[in-house]
């Protein structure tokens, strides 16, 4: 009897065991992915069908993802960070979180692109671009659509106009840095500070302010035009706005975790990404941003950089390590701190 | 007492046996599989310049020489050598991180301390089972237990487990609160944190400004547990003191918010009370004015809370109000006290500990809840989900989580502490053998409409936010009430192909569900067994610091969950215990978290069994094992069965924990559903949450089906035989 009990006390203490250590090293790729989630999950999908490589994929907004890969930076557990707004993809490969690789396919990339991995010495690359602005629900926003950014400060929008945090969001950050590069530092903290009264709620996630105007839950979402974009062609009743003072904009960026668990998926990953087949995949998902390979169709709706009074978005300055903490920082001792 | 099989000196031998394998044969640092053989045991990286695992190994052979002299269990020098092996042992995991060693003369002592160690493997973890297991065969054959070495052992084995899996992931915690990460004393910045006017101004009470996030956390909870008592004993009264027909009815609906996945009820409150909600637009219209958002922060929060928590009060106030001997409220009336009188001065008072048991119940629950006020807080922060955000978030700082996580934790502990002080003092006990004759006095009218007017809201309430979880999930979009059938959402969750492959599938939620399913699967039949040992152990054996024992084990219960998350984040994302993103890392949460509730029902099931049947069968020679298998636990069979449902579910449900331990690979159903409700996918949160309850329901039958019923006797089958042996009544 004693024996039995000795060796059910080993099959227990091993079946625990056997579920730490059981990291089978296989055609696997770990995916922190921070678009769309409908987005992601298609790439992971058309990526499996390519490949074979099986995708574990994670979305979170890329403030938090940036977070997450400087946590794990001791034992990496991520192999590819795709999506999300540049800066915080250039502060990862200042800090060297991220790792060198200069693709092939990067003769087919738009300047925009090529300078984003040129900024960050190949740690980065542009994968598509997309204009800063907002959206509003045309149920809620009858008369007298807002058109400029000093239109957001109107009291007719007190208590319902949303952004996103921008400690938590890129997008939320990007119209950070924009009021800056727009405005000067102080003007734009007294800009933010004044719509902060007609600011219902700062939401994690970039594009949700959208999606709760989309329902009618608020009437004015600052977002990335493309986000609107999309909410209109699903059928909501959502008005995309290209701000009148001009605005800034996103490069879209993709990295390669240093120290993943597997590297040489990541890369296969990585080159298959610059593709136009895989970066027609968007258009496909609702996602109207333009995409970074020259050969890849840019989609109808997408809002055409051409179209929008674009400011000269210093992407090197913005997405600096010591730049980026000291405005976030400003912002919650400012803006974070005031009672709502 | 005949006990020679126990003293034999083979388990002591074995023990060793398997401690010397785990030093030589498998690998010690983890990433290696058990196969991968004796190349990566701690003897060969000792022998490679690894010098600090030496002295445990020097132990282990000492021990081995001792083990072949006579009555070695006895001897106390073996006893100090096991003890001073499970503290090298300790030691050595210690002495060297991930990065280098811990301490200067650790490096000069041993060049390759600089490379580091990564976390305990095959053989680490199996050193550490061997030492447990030698040390409780050596305390009892010094007579611990009264010798009996399999209670020795479970006891010895519960104790290292809770001291790895709860107590040291708090310690843990605690360090992270006042230590840098480079390892100095950071008093200045713990207080720092501490005191900061974010955490306790009370601007919103003076009316000026907003409220810190532990004053908001408190108004929650206290008006949030005063309605959730104030329902659940309208709902108590309802079905013990009326003659309201649905009873059964009203039992079934205030048990559907345990099987329900969280965020889904919030989402249903946004749907129905959000500014495009269907409640908000219909009032707005009748009364001509704007929607608005008013549901967004504490208001929603409470209706949220107040839903969830109220059958958890509402049975509590159901068995005090049981429990009330009827007599006392005859001999009021008998007296001529009018209902209204009688209620107030007899039924009243002796319900008073109910009440004070069910608010600080429901205060508890309300301070760990995590699922609703991320939903509906709005700008309403409370801490659970400051301390996700705080780690979880962009702004990584373990620091402040754990800072705010021991006030939480601080809090906690102070309602549980006022909950068994105010239940410990006074008697009172209506309930004896003597008489329970009686009816019990129906409640006055004037209460009874009373109780109408706030159950009745409630039932449709709770119908409302049902009819929508059943139905949001197969219409094209509920949010926009596009109320289109289709299957859409489903499809994107669970689709699969019959490939040349195989069976592939391409839904995104099938990762999550299958590893919930294992997960659960894994965790309930453990929790149960841990739990139901542990009972029997409290109940049945007698040794040395049994209050402790069972104090210790009711501890990890009382810890919310958001701070055991931090807590395993902070004590377990290095080595020697480096088992975060793994699946263990979920299943050893869900069984210490949820064990005491497996340990509850095992002692209340063992205190209605008499003693002299486990008694019998040790006269005949059983062992403690024997006897717990084939006598205790068929006599219990309810309580496993309670133990295993109530493990299985939480498990299913659970989310305050676990957002923490999951990660790409390892991904749980409640944390997808909760990345889907931030992305505004409501459709499709809801859509899974649905199947994920009929999942849930069906491996609840399941279980029913396997475990049975306890089938007392065999009066039914003697009796078909025939009147020969009549059963004496």
């Amino acid at each position: 009897m004693k024996t039995k009990l000795v060796s059910a006390a080993i099959i227990a203490a091993a079946g625990v065991t056997a579920a730490g250590s059981a990291a089978a090293q296989s055609d696997e790729l770990v995916l922190y992915c921070s678009v769309q989630e409908e987005w992601c999950r298609a790439m992971s999908e058309a990526f499996q069908r390519e490949t074979g490589i099986n995708v574990l994929m994670t979305r979170r907004s890329s403030g938090e993802t940036y977070a997450q890969i400087a946590a794990e930076s001791e034992q990496p557990r991520g192999d590819v960070w795709w999506g999300g707004t540049g800066d915080p993809h250039l502060q990862a490969a200042q800090e060297g979180l991220t790792e060198e690789y200069q693709s092939e396919m990067l003769e087919q990339m738009q300047d925009w692109s090529v300078r984003q991995a040129e900024t960050s010495g190949y740690r980065t690359v542009g994968i598509y671009a997309g204009g800063l602005g907002f959206g509003y629900n045309s149920d809620l926003v009858t008369e007298n659509p807002p058109a400029c950014w000093a239109d957001l400060l109107d009291e007719r929008f007190a208590d319902d106009v949303q952004v996103a945090n921008p400690n938590s969001s890129g997008t939320s950050y990007t119209m950070l840095a924009t009021m800056v590069q727009l405005m000067g530092e102080d003007e734009a903290f007294d800009y933010l500070a004044q719509l902060h009264n007609n600011i219902s709620q700062y939401t994690q996630s970039g594009s949700a302010p959208i999606r709760a105007a989309a329902t009618g839950e608020t009437a004015i979402g600052i977002v990335f035009m493309h986000d609107a974009v999309a909410q209109t062609v699903q059928g909501a009743p959502i008005v995309a706005v290209a701000p009148c003072e001009g605005t800034g904009y996103e490069v879209g960026s993709m990295s390669i975790i240093a120290g993943g668990p597997n590297p040489d998926a990541a890369r296969t990953f990585y080159d298959w990404a610059l593709t136009p087949e895989a970066q027609e995949i968007g258009a496909a998902n609702n996602s109207f941003q333009i995409p970074s390979n020259v050969n890849s169709e840019t989609p109808e709706a997408a809002p055409r950089l051409e179209d929008i009074t674009l400011i000269d978005y210093d992407f090197a300055l913005y997405g600096s390590s010591e730049e980026r903490t000291r405005l976030l920082e400003r912002w919650d001792a400012d803006i974070g701190s005031l009672p709502q | 007492m005949a006990r020679s099989s126990l003293t034999s000196d083979q388990a002591g031998a074995a023990w060793l046996g398997l401690l010397a394998l785990s030093l030589v044969a498998f690998p010690w640092y983890k990433g290696a599989g058990l196969l991968a053989g004796p190349s990566a045991s701690a003897l060969v990286e000792a022998m490679t310049g690894r010098g600090w695992f030496w002295p445990l190994i020097a132990i282990t052979i000492a021990m081995g020489g001792a083990a072949l002299t006579r009555r070695w269990q006895q001897s106390s020098l073996v006893l100090g050598l096991a003890i001073a092996g499970l503290l090298l042992f300790l030691w050595q995991g210690f002495a060297v991180g991930l990065r280098g060693p811990s301490a200067d003369w650790v490096g000069s002592l041993f060049a390759r301390a600089a490379d580091g160690q990564s976390g305990l493997g095959w053989g680490g973890f199996l050193a550490g089972i061997a030492l447990i297991g030698l040390l409780s065969d050596l305390a009892a054959a010094r007579g611990f237990c009264r010798g009996e070495r399999f209670a020795a052992f479970c006891i010895t084995a519960i104790v290292a487990l809770l001291t790895v899996f709860v107590f040291f992931p708090i310690l843990s915690l605690g360090l992270a609160a006042f230590i840098d990460p480079d390892g100095s004393l950071a008093l200045a910045v713990f207080w720092e944190r501490l005191s900061a006017s974010e955490l306790w101004g009370i601007g919103c009470l003076i009316g000026s400004g907003r409220c810190g996030v532990v004053v908001n956390t408190v108004i929650l909870g206290v008006l949030s547990a005063t309605l959730a008592t104030a329902l659940g004993l309208a709902l108590a009264l309802l079905v013990s003191r009326t003659d309201f027909r649905m009873k059964r009815a009203l039992r079934a609906i205030s048990i559907l918010p345990i099987i329900t996945p969280p965020f889904v009820v919030g989402v249903a409150i946004i749907l129905l009370f959000g500014r495009t909600g269907l409640v908000t637009g219909g009032v707005a219209d009748l009364m001509g004015v704007r929607p608005s958002r008013w549901v967004y922060g504490l208001p929603g929060i409470l209706i949220a809370q107040v839903l969830a928590f109220a059958p958890v009060t509402f049975l509590v106030l159901l068995s005090t109000l049981e429990a009330i001997n009827p007599t006392l409220e005859e001999a009021a009336r008998t007296l001529g006290a009018k209902a209204t009188t009688t209620f107030r001065t007899v039924t009243w008072p002796l319900l008073r500990p109910g009440l004070a048991a069910a608010f600080l119940l429901a205060f508890i629950e309300s301070l760990a809840d995590f699922g609703n006020p991320i939903v509906l807080g709005g700008g309403y922060e409370v801490l659970s989900v400051k301390i996700f955000f705080a780690v979880v978030g962009a702004r990584y700082d373990l620091g402040n989580a754990a800072t705010l996580a021991m006030i939480l934790l601080a809090l906690t502990l102070i309602a549980f502490w006022l909950q068994m002080r105010w239940m410990g003092n006074k008697s009172y006990v209506t309930v004896t053998g003597k008489s329970d004759a009686g009816l019990a006095a129906p409640l006055p009218p004037i209460l009874k409409v009373a109780v109408l007017a706030v159950v009745l809201p409630w039932v449709v309430f709770t119908l409302g936010v049902y009819i929508i979880i059943a139905a949001g999930g197969f219409v094209t979009d509920i949010g926009r009430w596009d109320l289109t059938p289709t299957l859409g959402h489903l499809v994107t969750a669970f689709r699969f192909e019959f490939a040349e492959t195989g069976l592939e599938l391409y839904g995104s939620a099938w990762d999550s569900m299958i590893t919930t399913l294992w997960v659960a699967g894994i965790a309930a039949p453990l929790t149960t067994l841990v739990g139901i040992l542990t009972a029997w152990l409290v109940a049945r054996q007698d040794f040395t610091g049994r209050r402790a024992f069972e104090f210790g084990t009711m501890l990890s219960f009382a810890i919310p969950g958001t701070v055991v998350g931090v807590s395993y984040v902070a004590a377990f994302n290095v080595p020697p215990v480096d088992i975060t993103g793994t699946a263990a890392i979920l299943i050893i949460c869900f069984v210490f978290r949820n064990m005491p509730v497996g340990m509850r029902a095992g002692l209340a099931a063992l205190a209605q069994i008499d003693k002299s049947m486990e008694e019998a069968s040790q006269t005949m020679g059983a062992g403690g094992a024997t006897t717990l298998r084939r006598v205790v636990l068929p006599l219990i069979r309810p309580a496993v069965f309670t133990a295993l449902v109530y493990s299985f579910v939480t498990a299913m449900t659970a989310v305050s924990a676990v957002i923490f331990l999951v990660s790409a690979r390892h991904n749980m159903a409640t944390a997808y559903i909760m990345g889907r409700v931030e992305a505004g996918e409501y459709a499709l949160a809801i859509a899974y949450s649905a199947v994920l309850m009929i999942v849930m329901i069906l491996c609840v039958v399941v279980i029913q089906l396997l475990v049975g019923t306890r089938k007392l006797g065999r009066r039914q089958e003697l009796q078909g035989r025939g009147p020969a042996t009549e059963p004496a009544e």
